[in-house]
């Protein structure tokens, strides 16, 4: 009687597992009608309910059945699992979490920034952590921190693993934390994006901190994705090695989002599933896509329908990767090369099958050399990141004029501002204070002498001197020397209404007017009318001084996204460019700067590999020319979806350039006009210090649609505007465009001063 | 304040309507968008953000202005005669007929049965600090104010001005700005009402709380 009810017991604990099973197989396939899955599963809830009534033999018999049965499906399921399928294994509930692979993955840890529910965003988990080896019978122990998204285990509180601005500014502090202690970080991404409110520190401006703190964090950072949604996966994905799982994805949008986009679905219209597979295919979001673009740098293997909780073998070779990866990129930075090639080697030679022991024991402790070499490293990966993926329209002899240029300028630079300047700054300075020591004692003794020879010789009144044109006669390249420019919308014989008319009373307002001499400004209220970017090129620069560099890098379709070569070829003829944005030498009222501009004509100003080579580019030409780097934002839509996650690695890669640009002693300001949301702002156009913007602009994360289905909440119609913005601390004023010229050049005498060119 | 309250609620029960004149702002020629017994929408959402019906289109200077309802009701006595016509500004067009649902006929009733105190000022308001304290302790319908009592602070230009009340004494009913708020000049700050009318008050708005349909 007591081996029946052990049976019994048996065989339910069987159906419950073969219950999961199917459950899992419909997860994935997202339906029920799948090989009739859906009958198995109700089989198996019979089998469940009759245990007791059905004869033991008769029971198991059944039970092999549906095993069987179900073991062919998932191997069918396996053979051939299709993008959008492998983002259902992601968001399945019987997916592996971060939790799982703390207790699993390392020897022990302490939750840190609070516990369970009691957390400043439980999306966030952030834990000190032991990992250990075994060298030779001997136990090696690591402290890492470890910093992830957790999407399971209260689901609810935890919000699907997607982070509040709270959740990621918990992150950054306890990166800093590592970072005082000098112990590697472990991240582990599970989001399926960043949750977009603008709450203070605001979602994307959080984001583009964090990745501005780790663009030069003093410690080795390896981040494993399992779900990597866009932004939010960036907010903690820098790192020195990034590892993929197999079945893990990887995207700049969710496929549900990139479908809604490309077929125009209204808000609350239902996406149909073909659409949402057909983007999930498109978007390259697989671990091998990822692996081939070089987004990602190693795929660590899952099993064939991937891991789940209770996946043992997944977990220990998930440890030994991590602390393979963290050992390569400790290993990089070591003095003795010898050591470090056979050291990469033997564990490159390790294969496939995990080792029991490690051949060697890899101190993660840095000196300062190391750290410097360890930052060269970070920098340089990132700077690689995207190569390749976009046209450069140029012959080898006009690549080596543009080589000997740029080693040219540099050369002069150099020499002008990192030898004789500071050399110069440092007599002057000298100079300056004998000069006014002295001159309290000197001016007693001459100033009654010098009144007397000023009355006896009285000075000649000089003429001003001639100042001769420098070298050539250098032309706009949008207008003449005698032409005003005058905005295209002006031509029109009509008038407008404000649309604040009936709240301010305004009148109607004449077209030539309004694009014309009020400069797209109601005169009445101050309501800003978008303009062209032309008007900013030829208004808010001094004439003349707007020199366009690197027009020659093109926008492509590096994905082979279906129907968008001749999108993207409509926009090229439309806007007689090669990418939405330009990057040129300009001048404000005889400042000197390099300016990056994205424009909203090309492809809603949004940022791909071509945009942000030639932004990584800007920072690297006003580095070499010791100027100050101004990013107008005409508008920008985001990141590229069509170029998948390596429009999103341009994200760490701009903010890395960026933050190398800064610690040189470079100003970047950064202006938005318009509509500026996701990717850039919450990379390195949000991580600069000096932002600001112009009335006209709406600043965030998301657009209120995005917000409204991912928050279920409604936005105030001002949620984003320059005012909001203000107040939450995400730019430093709000301009005027009448005032514009005079406030950029106020704010770069302000923020630069003597500094301006060479800090 | 001699008003009959019970022929004001006759009147609203008999008439529950309010007329709104579409009139056009300027001159124009008009395009009609909406026909005659036609059910049109106010402003909606959390924000009055979403634009209601479209009701004409005014063209003038080529400048096509579309201008949408202000307020629900239904549109009578439209004018086809100048459809695609040039009209003058202030042209009526057509009425909105408004169905005015409880709180807006309480509403209506208390303006006229209130003794009101306007906004002197575009400014911000703020309630005095002991009749915000009182306002605290007791309902607001306890709390009375007398001629020369200090009630309303003004805030203008970092300035704050003390107004005292000046009117009949009475029970403070109705707080109609929110502290802190910039209230137009003219717009209502306070209703008090006089302590014999106080009860009747209640009651009328009790009942028309419990009787009226909508």
């Amino acid at each position: 009687m007591r081996t029946d009810r052990v049976h019994m017991a048996d065989s339910g604990k069987l159906l419950s597992q073969l219950a999961d099973r199917i459950s899992y197989l419909i997860d994935i396939k997202g339906n029920s009608e799948y090989g009739n899955i859906g009958d198995l599963l109700g089989r198996v809830q019979g089998l469940r309910q009759s245990l007791f009534e059905i004869k033991e033999a008769d029971l198991f018999e059944k039970i092999d059945r549906i095993e069987d049965r179900v073991s062919f499906l998932e191997d069918r399921v396996a053979e051939k699992l299709s993008p959008a399928e492998i983002v259902n294994i992601v968001r399945s509930p019987q997916r592996f979490t971060l939790m799982d692979i703390l207790e699993n993955v390392y020897d022990s840890y302490t939750e840190l920034g609070g516990e369970g529910d009691c957390n400043i965003d439980p999306a966030i988990m952030v834990a000190r952590a032991t990992i250990s080896r075994r060298v030779k019978n001997k136990l090696y122990s690591h402290q890492v921190m470890v910093i992830g998204h957790e999407k399971g285990r209260g689901e609810e509180y935890r919000n699907g693993g997607c982070a509040r601005p709270w959740g990621n500014d918990k992150a950054l502090r306890y990166m800093r934390v590592a970072e005082t202690e000098g112990i590697p970080i472990h991240f582990y991404i599970f989001t399926p994006g960043s949750y977009p409110i603008e709450d203070y520190p605001g979602a994307a401006q959080q984001i583009a901190r964090n990745l501005y703190v780790m663009a030069k964090l003093k410690v080795p950072m390896v981040s494993f994705i399992s779900e990597g949604g866009s932004g939010g996966a960036e907010a903690i994905g820098v790192s020195g090695l990034r590892l993929m799982g197999s079945k893990s994805y990887y995207s700049v949008i969710s496929p549900e989002g990139a479908a809604a986009i490309e077929g125009k679905i209204r808000e609350g219209e239902k996406v149909p599933r073909e659409l949402v597979e057909h983007c999930a295919a498109q978007l390259k979001i697989t671990a091998e896509d990822n692996l081939k673009l070089g987004t990602v740098d190693r795929i660590i293997e899952e099993p064939p329908l991937g891991a789940r909780r209770d996946d043992f073998p997944f977990f220990r070779r998930l440890r030994y990767e991590m602390l393979r990866a963290t050992d390569e990129v400790v290993l990089k930075t070591k003095n003795f090369r010898a050591f470090r090639a056979y050291a990469l080697k033997r564990q490159a030679e390790e294969g496939k099958e995990v080792p029991e022991d490690f051949d060697l024991f890899i101190s993660w402790n840095l000196t300062d050399l190391e750290i410097e070499r360890l930052l060269e490293f970070r920098l340089k990966k990132y700077m690689e990141l995207g190569k390749g993926y976009f046209l450069e329209n140029r012959n080898v002899l006009t690549e080596g004029i543009r080589k000997t240029k740029i080693f040219a300028s540099k050369t002069y630079y150099d020499l002008r501002y990192g030898l004789l300047r500071p050399h110069q700054r440092n007599v002057q300075k000298v100079i300056e204070e004998v000069s006014s020591e002295g001159s309290v004692f000197l001016r007693k003794v001459t100033e009654p002498v010098r009144a007397a020879y000023d009355f006896v010789f009285p000075q000649p009144e000089r003429p001003g001197r001639v100042v001769r044109s420098e070298g050539p006669e250098r032309k706009s390249i949008f207008a003449e020397e005698w032409e005003s420019y005058v905005s295209p919308l002006a031509n029109e014989d009509c008038t407008v209404t404000c649309p604040n008319a009936s709240k301010y009373g305004c009148l109607d307002l004449w077209v030539p007017d309004l694009y014309g001499e009020f400069c797209g400004v109601c005169p009445n209220c101050g309501h800003h009318f978008p303009l062209e970017y032309q008007w900013y090129l030829e208004n808010l620069f001094d004439k003349n001084s707007v020199h366009e560099f690197n027009d020659h890098i093109a926008s492509c379709n590096p994905l082979g996204f279906q129907g968008y070569n001749a999108r993207l070829k409509k926009d090229m003829k439309r806007t007689g460019r090669n990418s939405s944005m330009i990057t040129f030498d300009a001048e404000v009222c005889g400042i000197r700067l390099v300016v990056a501009m994205l424009f909203s004509n090309f492809r809603g100003g949004t940022v791909g590999t071509a945009e942000g080579e030639k932004f990584v580019r800007a920072c690297d030409v006003a580095g070499t020319t010791r100027r100050p780097l101004l990013a107008y934002i005409h508008s920008t839509g985001g990141i590229r979806i069509h170029e998948g996650t390596l429009g999103v690695v341009q994200m760490p890669k701009c903010t890395l350039a960026v933050r190398e640009y800064n610690d040189n002693g470079g100003l970047y300001i950064v202006v938005y006009d318009n509509n500026s949301y996701a990717g850039p702002v919450a990379s390195f156009l949000g991580c600069s210090l000096y932002q600001f913007g112009m009335r006209s602009s709406r600043i965030g994360f998301a657009g209120p649609r995005v917000i409204r289905e991912t928050t279920g909440q409604d936005v105030p119609p001002d949620y984003h505007s320059a005012k909001n913005a203000l107040k939450r601390g995400h730019i430093q004023g709000i301009w005027d465009r009448r005032e514009f010229k005079k406030n950029l050049h106020d704010a770069l005498m302000t923020l630069g001063g003597p500094n301006l060119y060479y800090k | 304040m001699d008003i009959n309250l019970n022929d004001l609620l006759r009147r609203y029960r008999s008439h529950p309507f309010e007329d709104y004149p579409v009139e056009t702002p300027h001159t124009g020629v008009v395009f009609l968008k909406v026909k005659e017994g036609q059910t049109v929408k106010g402003p909606g959402g959390e924000w009055l953000h979403r634009p209601g019906t479209m009701l004409y289109v005014i063209e003038r200077e080529r400048n096509v202005k579309r201008t949408t309802a202000l307020w629900s009701g239904q549109v009578s006595g439209i004018r086809l005669d100048i459809e695609g016509q040039f009209v003058e500004a202030g042209e009526l067009l057509f009425s909105i007929r408004h169905q005015l649902d409880k709180e807006e006929i309480i509403d209506r009733i208390l303006t006229q049965v209130l003794y009101i105190l306007p906004a002197p000022q575009r400014a911000r308001y703020f309630l005095a600090p002991e009749i915000s304290a009182r306002m605290e302790k007791q309902p607001k319908e306890g709390v009375s104010v007398e001629s020369g009592d200090d009630v309303l602070i003004m805030s203008l230009m970092k300035r704050d001005t003390v107004i005292s009340y000046e009117g009949v004494p009475g029970a403070l009913y109705k707080v109609y700005f929110k502290p802190g708020d910039t209230v137009e000049q003219g717009s209502p700050l306070l209703g008090i009402c006089p302590p014999d009318k106080l009860r009747y008050v209640q009651k009328v708005i009790q009942r028309i709380r419990t009787e009226w349909e909508k």
